[in-house]
């Protein structure tokens, strides 16, 4: 079979549609924003602009978070009701117990790593000659897929105990300390779990670094100058004046890893399929629910998940409120 | 601009004294710790298959052998080299979209959000910004189960089911990629937006324009550099996903790069050649495509994006 | 353990290759079949036409089906193909409906799959539409449960299949009796709920087998085992005659496998389960009227241990026991090719996995014997294999899964690539390489005593959940006694 361009016309012209289809909402919803009221309070301008948001945010999350919840008091085949069985299992098997500190370490150490690396090299890097290179190199594995870099880093790990190493790190092991010195870093007990983290914190950090460089030129030169003036050291201003002044951005990155921590599935599954004590939430709520048929338990699983998010909410709440005091 | 030169150039004096050459180094050991790895897959699938299972990467230095067998395996072997081809489209038809929809649909909402004023408003960006948590794998049932059976309550026909066939599959993923990808972009937008100035738009308040006018006359233009940035994520995370495209776009005649390279990469583990020839295939649109765009995308940020 | 069977085991498309390859050519292509079919094994016609279509360079049957393109686009016309051995599916030609299959395999194997049916595909005018997915068992729940679902899906493992009776539709009467035709009842008992049958069974893998170098065992004077004690035996003494040699061990074996980890040590236990306490014991266990940590399943994991954990076998070219953990099972065996290791455990479908070149045969590099029992006369055999589970209910439907139940479609599978069918009217002289046809052969075999591998029986949370991940860990050092504990537990609960 030899490639027919002719042959893919249908989707463009799906596509052409789809575009199409944007367009008309997009231009429907500006077009009402002109008639309904002009004034800065109005509920009815408020919902035509949020219209299409809530029907898709609706549909594609409320509903199935709704469903998840329901089907969390129920058996393993989302029939019969249990009760809160599947969340006394959660807490009391020592298997679960041990995949929520996984996911409790993963929420702590990708967000804090990610964001220090990312952060002091921002501030290395900043006003250097090589800065958008240096950059860019760290920026790269953001643009990986989560299975591409599982792979990289499979590789990485690799582990040989006879014969030439294949792995990056094992080598690194045999230069420094020889040949005895070799793990099978991904079934170490606890440690394989800080092998996971790592990879996430490799993806994460040119996230952090981008952002928050951004945010470091940010910072009024006014403020840094006279800091100058009273003689801080760069120690001083890093801590006293460029972190207090991009203080939000901080926030921000952190939010952001933590929430992407909290649902991080595919490096798992990829690199160690949650095998040797590394499943986090989000991969055994996938692996209970569709391949477990354990519908129930992935369900609660997926509420715990959920649960674990509310003080980040909270939190989001606090800020938001105020920065209107302060507004 | 030109006022800003004189902080800029006490600044960078500033940083001269961070810069000891202990900071350099951390910075070429931490630039060398982001890519090495990477390097060493790119090394590797240009390597002979029995080499890459025996000798580590960094052999290569000593003794080079190249071949670019790997590559051919991964793009023309198994059939795949009209599949191939179409899986591209398919990716290119699946994320134009899926990029479009979230971004423009967030900006809005961001909008109402942070500029028009009703009750209960702030507890509906908090319920939005909270949905970002509900897991995508979740969602997969019941969002499937709205195309392929409608919604029925209690007997009442709401929606039918949609029954998309073929290429018009695509339409689901659009949606799927939609609704997962409005939370955070929504979080984002608002954040930026509700940093714009007040008086501008009070002004034009004043003037007598309408929500749909500010919109598009003040907002859009001064939150464009931020759009871009989302929209190189969205492109990369879309670009990227593997588990919505299984579920909403099966089968041949829809499935983007990413399925078709999962397929590909088949039988794991000892298959090195095809894994790292595979993954660079995956990875060398997305690292194009940020390359191109990493100008907007900084831009983007150095535009007050990230005030918090 | 039956999803890595097929999903996992993948080989490259074979190229176009000389037509005069060798019986013994290493399915490392399962497609060298196909060369081998166009060498003589087909009619002139139908030769001609897969000569040219590969000769594109291409597995040839996508484009009749995958790509859903018309098949008159196939350049093919009907008088080249003696359609009246079709007829009995019936004649779809002008409706031309579409019937989706849905499958873990993938890649070139899932190819063969559509060069097999082609001719079915050309004749009646149904048009196949396959998909392949590595991550079938998490798709295909969501795709039941969400509504939607394939036509036809094969289903490696029948504990995940039992979910899904509700939704499937039973086999008609023809059906039914095509199948009875076809399988014994030790088959048949696996696709039948509440004495109904729902799926025949369609592929097999024979996984009592162990590899090992023929010319390793020529030249040392060993001899294939017959019964439990003579390998035993026959471990010892390679053993003492390896022990010169760096790194080399009587056994190895791999059982990394990603998600699925641990699957090749279930299959030993399954197999000793077998030889230990007969069929009768094993379907108790396999129902959970015999619990997971009674002192016979004990022994049976015993036994296993007595070659997996003895550091004086394990592991040849890779280590001590622990390191299996960290060998994938696609690697498990190959030491066997350089010496270090003389003996690998592992089932039929592990002949795609040796390189290009190696040539698999009784004469060649590398081949088979059956695991012993602990009698000559004891023949159990441990297998897996693919179900064929319907979920609509529609005349081309039932005509695709007549056909899959058909002789017919057996023989042109194994034509098209390393294959086996446990179906009475396979012939082995069809299979792609020596391997396939030992597998059609001892599954032929009238004493033999099949059962169907375990963990692919049992509930999915203990199948392919706590049973891989606690006999991973009882290889890395836990005992027989918490391990079983462990396992019983989840099943309780």
């Amino acid at each position: 079979m030899t490639f027919d361009f002719l042959d893919q016309i249908p989707k463009f012209v799906v596509l052409g549609v789809g575009v199409l289809a944007f367009l008309l909402v997009v231009l429907g919803v500006l077009y009402v924003g002109n008639i309904v009221p002009h004034r800065p309070k109005s509920l009815t301008a408020g919902l035509v602009f949020l219209i299409p948001t809530l029907v898709l945010v609706s549909i594609g999350l409320v509903v199935p978070a709704i469903r998840t919840t329901v089907l969390s008091l129920g058996d393993s085949r989302g029939e019969g009701f249990v009760g809160l069985d599947n969340y006394v299992w959660i807490f009391t098997d020592p298997q679960i117990l041990g995949v929520v500190r996984n996911s409790a370490l993963w929420v702590v150490l990708v967000p804090l790593v990610a964001t220090a690396v990312g952060l002091v090299y921002a501030v290395i890097i900043d006003q250097t000659r090589l800065e958008k290179l240096a950059k860019t190199l760290v920026f790269l594995p953001m643009a990986i897929s989560f299975v591409g870099a599982a792979i990289i880093w499979k590789f990485v790990y690799d582990y040989k105990q006879i014969g030439d190493q294949i792995g990056l790190l094992n080598q690194f092991m045999v230069w420094l300390f020889g040949e005895g010195a070799t793990q099978h870093w991904l079934t170490m007990p606890f440690w394989n779990n800080l092998f996971l983290i790592a990879v996430m914190v490799w993806i994460q950090a040119g996230f952090a670094t981008v952002v928050l460089s951004a945010a470091i030129k940010g910072v009024p030169s006014e403020i840094i100058e006279a800091a100058r003036l009273d003689g801080v050291n760069a120690w001083q201003m890093f801590w006293k004046v460029t972190v207090p002044s991009i203080r939000p951005a901080i926030i921000v990155v952190l939010v952001t890893m933590s929430i992407a921590s909290l649902k991080l599935f595919d490096i798992v599954r990829t690199m160690t399929g949650g095998r040797n004590g590394t499943s986090v939430l989000a991969y055994e709520m996938y692996a209970q629910s569709f391949p477990g048929q354990q519908t129930g338990r992935g369900a609660a699983l997926a509420v715990v998940l959920f649960l674990l998010v509310i003080p980040i909410v909270v939190y989001q709440v606090r800020n938001l409120r105020q920065r209107k005091e302060v507004r | 601009m030109s006022n800003r030169v004189e902080p800029v150039v006490l600044a960078k004096r500033a940083r001269k004294r961070f810069s000891r050459p202990w900071a350099s180094l951390t910075a070429i050991v931490i630039a060398l710790l982001w890519t090495t790895p990477t390097f060493g897959l790119l090394l590797s699938s240009f390597r002979p298959e029995e080499e890459i299972k025996t000798t580590g990467w960094w052999t290569f230095f000593s003794q080079p052998n190249f071949t670019i067998e790997n590559y051919n395996e991964v793009l023309y072997g198994s059939g795949s080299s009209g599949r191939l081809a179409e899986a591209f489209i398919n990716s290119l038809v699946i994320t134009i979209p899926s990029v479009l929809f979230p971004i423009a649909f967030a900006a809005l909402a961001a909008y109402a959000l942070s500029w028009v004023e009703f009750k209960g408003r702030d507890w509906l960006f908090v319920g939005i910004f909270a949905l970002q948590v509900v897991p995508l794998q979740m969602a997969l049932v019941p969002l499937l189960s709205f195309f392929s059976q409608g919604v029925d309550v209690g007997g009442f026909t709401l929606m039918p089911a949609w029954d998309l066939e073929g290429e018009w599959k695509f339409v689901q993923v659009w949606f799927a990629h939609t609704a997962f990808g409005l939370p955070l972009s929504v979080f984002l937008l608002h954040n930026f937006m509700s940093e714009l100035p007040g008086s501008v738009i009070e002004s034009a308040r004043v003037d007598g324009a309408s929500h749909g006018a500010i919109f598009r006359k003040i907002v859009l233009p001064l939150i464009t550099p931020a759009l871009a940035s989302l929209a190189i994520f969205q492109f990369l995370w879309v670009w990227n996903d593997l588990l919505v495209a299984l579920v909403f776009a099966s089968g041949s005649e829809t499935s983007p790069l990413t399925a078709r390279l999962a397929d590909m990469a088949g039988s794991r583990g000892g298959e090195w050649q095809r894994l790292t020839a595979g993954a660079f295939v995956s990875i060398i649109i997305p690292v194009a495509v940020f390359l191109t765009l990493q100008r907007y995308f900084v831009r983007g940020l150095l535009a007050g994006g990230v005030k918090g | 353990m039956a999803r890595t069977t097929l999903a996992r085991v993948s080989a490259p498309c074979a190229v176009p290759g000389p037509d005069d390859y060798p019986r013994t050519v290493p399915p490392r292509t399962p497609m060298a079949g196909a060369d081998e079919e166009r060498s003589g094994l087909m009619t002139i016609q139908r030769r001609r036409r897969f000569a040219a279509l590969t000769g594109a360079g291409m597995c040839a049957a996508m484009v009749v089906t995958a790509c859903g393109a018309p098949s008159e686009d196939s350049g093919l016309s009907e008088e080249e193909l003696d359609c009246a051995t079709y007829e009995e599916f019936g004649d779809f030609t002008e409706e031309k409906p579409a019937v989706s299959i849905y499958t873990p395999i993938t890649d070139a194997e899932g190819d063969a799959f559509e060069q097999a049916w082609a001719p079915f595909v050309e004749c009646t005018g149904i048009q196949i539409q396959y998909e392949g997915s590595n991550d079938f068992e998490a798709q295909i729940e969501v795709r039941v449960t969400g509504g939607d679902a394939p036509d036809i899906a094969f289903f490696p493992q029948p504990g995940l299949m039992a979910r899904y009776k509700d939704d499937m539709v039973p086999a008609s009467d023809a059906l039914a009796e095509r199948a009875a035709a076809g399988w014994s009842e030790d088959w048949l008992q696996y696709g039948t709920f509440d004495g109904t049958l729902y799926a025949q069974p369609m592929s097999a893998n024979l996984k009592s087998l162990v590899w090992y170098s023929p010319k390793l065992f020529k030249d040392n004077g060993y001899t294939v085992p017959e019964t439990w004690d003579d390998l035993i035996k026959l471990s010892d003494t390679i053993a003492a005659d390896l022990a010169g040699t760096e790194g080399a061990k009587p056994w190895c074996a791999g059982i990394d496998s990603g998600e699925a980890t641990g699957w090749p040590v279930t299959d030993w236990v399954e197999d000793m389960m077998l030889r230990e306490h007969g069929g009768d014991v094993y379907d108790q266990w396999v129902s959970h009227e015999l619990p997971f940590n009674d002192s016979k399943v004990a022994d049976a994991v015993d036994k296993a241990g007595s070659i997996l954990k003895n550091e004086d076998y394990m592991n040849g070219g890779y280590g001590d026991v622990g390191s299996m953990t960290g060998v994938s099972f696609e690697e498990g065996g190959l030491p066997i090719l350089d010496g270090t290791c003389a003996l690998h455990r592992q089932a039929s479908f592990y002949s795609a996995q040796w390189p290009d070149g190696t040539e698999v045969g009784p004469e060649g590099d590398v081949f088979a014997f059956y695991l012993p029992g602990n009698t000559a006369d004891d023949k159990p055999l441990l297998g897996g294999g693919e179900f064929v589970a319907a979920f609509r209910e529609a005349e081309e439907v039932d005509a695709v899964r007549q056909y899959l139940a058909s002789g017919l479609f057996a023989n042109a599978r194994m034509k098209t690539g390393a294959w086996a069918s446990a179906h009475a009217d396979a012939d082995p002289a069809n299979a792609a390489d020596p391997m396939m046809q030992l597998t059609v052969e001892l599954f032929h075999d009238e004493g033999a005593e099949f059962r169907f591998d375990a963990s692919d029986l049992m509930p999915g949370h203990v199948g392919s959940d706590s049973f891989f991940d606690e006999m991973t860990q009882w290889i890395n050092g836990k005992s027989t006694g918490d391990a079983l504990d462990a396992i019983e537990e989840t099943w309780e609960s």
